[in-house]
């Protein structure tokens, strides 16, 4: 199950409208290990196309510097389909090599750049399997465990 | 000295999970053949043959020194001892 607060879903969908009828992607970073979607970072889609994207290849670098530096990993990958429906095509599939990440698709494809709701919805995508999970919206995500002291066993 | 290979998750199975490891080579291509020595099966994710010759894969990224090896003559980019390279899968679809 993807649980995501309400401001960082949003944004993905203010995304996905802003560019239709271009696709739209970027992702949700989280502390590693974390499962919580805690920062939205909208990424350029270097295709510029209705039916493809692709993350331009110096900002993706720079990207997963930045989310080594901060020991962060991508917890959400998403795009929009602005013309089919919110689930991931055979290039989705074959491309996706993020296997930790839950994959999130919008589809436009109804009221483009208007107001309406959009079609949101979650996969994971391991060794060319899709597999659809739940998206829960919350407020705000819970509190992080804080993980003063851990024991080292010794 | 060597040169250090950072490697992405999706390819930490041929890397027994470290996140990097080092290899040692003149050229990009001559580095991918001493990571493979070390984990067999990894070049073959990260080149493919193409009209009688190899190349990178087209959704696979190298950088060395922050720079994507394209820019650099591909497989034939130069690598230095203490040049850092990284490998990174394109995030891409459709």
């Amino acid at each position: 199950m993807l649980i995501i607060d309400r401001a960082t879903y949003d944004g993905i969908v203010a995304h996905a409208k802003r560019d239709h009828p271009d696709e739209a992607c970027g992702i949700v970073a989280g502390p590693e290990g974390s499962d919580r979607p805690e920062r939205l970072q909208e990424m350029v889609n270097a295709a510029g196309s209705p039916t493809f994207y692709e993350f331009d290849s110096t900002e993706l670098l720079a990207l997963y510097k930045e989310l080594w530096a901060r020991e962060e990993e991508p917890v959400v990958v998403y795009h929009s389909h602005t013309a089919t429906e919110a689930y991931p095509s055979r290039t989705d599939i074959g491309l996706a090599n993020e296997p930790g990440a839950h994959y999130v698709l919008v589809s436009t494809r109804e009221h483009g750049n208007k107001d309406g709701s959009v079609e949101f919805r979650s996969y994971r995508i391991v060794d060319g399997q899709v597999t659809e999970e739940e998206v829960t919206v919350v407020d705000a995500l819970p509190p992080a465990p804080t993980s003063q002291g851990e024991p080292d066993g010794r | 000295m060597a040169v250090e290979v950072r490697i992405p998750t999706i390819l930490r199975t041929y890397t027994g999970d470290q996140k990097s490891v080092e290899a040692n080579g003149a050229s990009l291509s001559a580095l991918i053949d001493d990571l493979e020595s070390n984990h067999p099966g990894i070049k073959e994710r990260l080149v493919e043959a193409k009209d009688g010759s190899v190349d990178l894969r087209r959704f696979v990224n190298v950088y060395v020194n922050d720079e994507d090896v394209r820019f650099l003559g591909g497989l034939d980019a130069p690598v230095t001892d203490g040049d850092q390279v990284v490998v990174l899968p394109a995030v891409a679809g459709g």
